[in-house]
């Protein structure tokens, strides 16, 4: 058994999971360095190769150990932790992450705006320094999360005159405070899922920046690149994603036919080969060797998604017909949405996160190094370009 | 059924794995130039025998075997890394056919011409038609690779509990050169002289799952050719689009064109890693070893081919022209596509072994 296993046992041994109350066991986890073994010491983690993370999580998982609530925590874990560690304070480090981590604090992102979608930088949110604190004003959208988050990860516009990337500053904002108002949207499944927020004479202290005044862009950067590797890129079993289609396939024979048998087997296929490239990514991560592949687990995670949720739909025939329930309330955790409703979901893998577009523009130019679209908008101030 | 979740194994490549495609590209670079590589097809000797004896040389033909039947004593990995660089490089050397007969003897533990196989003394193919799906009895042996420049044809004959896998001298056949689609892979007739000889070395189920085993063991490697293939096509693609100007622009800041390239890439970053999974499957023979295979075929094979035929299209006029190699890579990526079972073809497999079964 390795040295960290045995500290895992030891842990479990001392903290009985049906006997410990969840938030003090979450914590106690945290402390131990066992939340998030490559983040440093004393900050949930031991400074050690996330190589065997998968095997802590399942260890804590077959004992039964609460888990730290990851659908909901999805944004603040996939994107703030990565910001934190890399632009925060020790100070804000110590004091942001172990609720975050332990899920009593859920997150969200404040960065889209009804004029600022793909072209993040272009924002208009306003921050202005007052003594010790910044009064925001300015609307976000598509806010995933908003109503249940307690605190979000927000960018700014502190200065209008330089070009638009570089009058940025990043935030990170205690939803509870005067002037945030969280609106919900609907949206295509029916559900409010995300929101617009609306800041109004926010003030956040200049303790919760991020990172230096005018450096919101690099912090973001942080923030885009981990949520790409994050929508997509799990560690998911074979199978995970065309699992339900599988299942239907599997148990309702006398609804196949050989056109729909061609497009099971080659999603099968594309699901698999995303699957093991998605593993080989990892692994190259976990040895320090983290490659661009990052940007094509989730382009093709979204589109793969959305043939397969289409393709079962349409197996499902007269019952893809009728829709499970139209009011706005999220679906119950843990609970698998009907194939349609996965399906008009999953319209939405393509937009959130950088649209597809956007990922290939990124592949085309990192990686393979094509030249850049033409920009009209270098060098001008921002208050300066057209809007 | 492989319904269950194999255990991944380590797909990154190791040191001597990285040390030992170095040196095979950096050979391949010197000796099969694209120029190189065309006038070879247009030669009446279309297997280049000097940089086959120079890869030889390099090893590549005992990566597989053990030490003690002379042997380098690596595994099918490595073999996967020449097969990858071979593919790039368009080589017009019979490794695959060579390693489809070395698979086969290493499944019936040959002693006595596998040491010289494995050293390069001599040359090999499996006589099976190069279309032959992994698993299906063998049918015929029209369209042979790699025939033509091998010393020693390895003959699976009858069926069943009479089955044979029999070593015939090649000078003792009849090989008829064809004119193959895949310029620089040549294939061939055989016809195989009934009392002309030949050593049996095995009989029965023996026989057969050498042969299975020999044919997996090309696909797994043809896999990584494919791969080989779609890493150079594309390469040479986004070079030419940073290159070319049209209306005043480098057409490679067109985003039409990029998206093109980038999703060629992600289908390359796929293909590499089941590719990869394959040859790891096959070195440790691993249970999942059919599911990795077929998956490798089904993927890799259209990925190739799509990426040659967006390569000749991205190239414009000059890549429809005999002279510049993308014709080459096309025509490579379409007979792979075709040989040792189509995509199509392990697709269907795959319904079996991870249960997604046809209607009625
Ligand atoms: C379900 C969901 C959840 C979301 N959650 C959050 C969240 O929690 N927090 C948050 O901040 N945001 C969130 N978003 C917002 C998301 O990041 C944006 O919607 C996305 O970045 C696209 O911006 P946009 O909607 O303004 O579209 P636009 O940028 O206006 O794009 C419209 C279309 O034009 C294309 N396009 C734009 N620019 C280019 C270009 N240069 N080249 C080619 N095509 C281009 C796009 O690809 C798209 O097809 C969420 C979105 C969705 C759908």
């Amino acid at each position: 058994m390795s040295d960290l296993m045995r500290r895992v046992t030891e842990f479990l041994a001392a903290h009985d999971p049906a006997a410990t109350d969840r938030w003090e066991f979450l914590r106690a986890r945290f402390d131990a360095g066992l939340a998030r073994i490559d983040w440093p010491q004393g900050l949930g983690g031991l400074g050690a190769s996330p190589a065997e993370q998968a095997a802590v999580d399942a260890a804590f998982a077959a004992a039964g150990a609460p888990n730290n609530r990851p659908a909901l925590g999805i944004i603040g874990l996939g994107m703030a932790s990565p910001a934190i560690l890399r632009h925060g304070t020790s100070k804000q480090q110590q004091r942001l992450l172990r609720p975050l981590w332990t899920g009593e604090e859920i997150w969200c992102q404040l960065f889209s705006e009804p004029g600022a979608g793909s072209d993040l930088a272009s924002l208009a949110t306003r921050a202005v320094r007052d003594g010790d604190d910044w009064v925001v004003n300015g609307q976000k959208v598509w806010t995933s999360l908003a109503q249940f988050a307690r605190r979000a990860i927000l960018v700014t516009r502190t200065d209008p005159n330089v070009p638009k990337h570089e009058g940025l500053t990043y935030f990170v904002l205690d939803m509870k405070a005067p002037g945030v108002e969280v609106r919900p949207l609907r949206q295509i499944t029916g559900e409010s899922e995300f929101n617009e927020v609306f800041l109004t004479d926010v003030r956040i202290p200049d303790a919760d920046r991020l990172g230096a005044v005018g450096e919101g862009w690099a912090v973001a950067m942080t923030t885009l690149m981990s949520e790409r590797t994050t929508i997509g890129g799990g560690h998911s079993p074979r199978n995970a994603m065309v699992a339900p289609l599988m299942n239907t396939w599997r148990s309702r024979p006398e609804l196949r036919t050989a056109g729909l048998h061609e497009r099971v087997l080659e999603l099968w296929v594309q699901a698999e080969a995303s699957r093991v490239a998605g593993v080989r990514r990892r692994q190259a991560q976990a040895a320090g060797r983290p490659g661009p592949e990052g940007s094509a687990a989730k382009l093709s995670f979204s589109e793969l998604n959305q043939r397969i949720t289409a393709v079962e739909t349409e197996l499902l025939g007269a019952e893809g017909l009728r829709y499970a329930d139209w009011r706005p309330e999220r679906a119950p955790e843990g609970t698998v949405p009907a194939a349609n409703r996965r399906y008009l979901r999953s319209r939405g893998n393509s937009i959130e996160g950088g649209t597809s577009e956007i990922l290939r523009n990124i592949i085309a130019e990192r990686v393979l190094g094509l030249p850049p679209e033409v920009r009209v908008d270098k060098d001008i101030a921002w208050k300066d370009l057209p809007r | 059924m492989s319904v269950v979740d194999p255990v991944m194994p380590d797909l990154l490549e190791s040191e001597v794995e990285a040390d030992l495609r170095s040196t095979v590209r950096t050979l391949l670079e010197k000796r099969a130039s694209p120029a190189e590589v065309l006038r070879r097809t247009e030669s009446d000797e279309p297997v280049d025998r000097a940089l086959w004896a120079a890869l030889i040389e390099v090893g590549i033909t005992g990566l597989a075997v053990p030490e003690k039947l002379g042997g380098a004593g690596a595994s099918w990995r490595e073999a996967a890394v020449v097969g990858e660089e071979l593919g790039r490089a368009l080589a017009p050397v019979p490794y695959l056919g060579h390693s489809m007969a070395v698979a086969a003897l290493l499944a019936v533990g040959d002693e006595d011409l596998l040491p010289e196989l494995a050293a390069g003394e001599r040359t090999a193919t499996l006589a099976v038609s190069f279309s032959t799906m992994p698993g299906s009895a063998s049918v015929g042996t029209t369209s042979v690779a790699d025939a033509r420049t091998a010393d020693v044809l390895l003959v699976p004959a009858g069926t069943g509990a009479s089955a044979e896998l029999i070593a015939v001298e090649a000078s003792t056949a009849t090989i008829t050169p064809v004119i193959s689609l895949d310029m620089t892979r040549p294939l061939a007739d055989i016809d195989i002289d009934a009392s002309g000889g030949g050593r049996v070395v095995a009989r029965g189920q023996a026989a057969c799952a050498a042969v299975d085993h020999a044919l997996r063991i090309g696909a797994m490697l043809l896999a990584a050719e494919q791969v080989g293939i779609a890493d150079r096509v594309l390469e040479m693609t986004v070079a030419y689009l940073k290159e070319r100007r049209q209306f005043g622009r480098i057409i490679g800041s067109y985003q039409v064109l990029k998206h093109r390239c980038a999703d060629l890439w992600v289908a390359l970053t796929q293909a590499r890693a089941v590719a990869r999974y394959a040859a790891v499957c096959a070195a440790t023979d691993a249970d999942d070893l059919s599911v990795a295979i077929a998956l490798a075929k089904a993927h890799c094979g259209p990925a190739a081919l799509r990426t040659a035929e967006e390569g000749v299209q991205l190239h414009g006029g000059i890549g429809f022209t005999w002279e510049h190699p993308a014709h080459l890579y096309l025509k490579r990526a379409a007979a792979d596509a075709i040989a040792l079972g189509s995509a199509d073809r392990h697709k269907a497999t795959l319904a079996t072994l991870v249960d997604i079964p046809g209607p009625g």
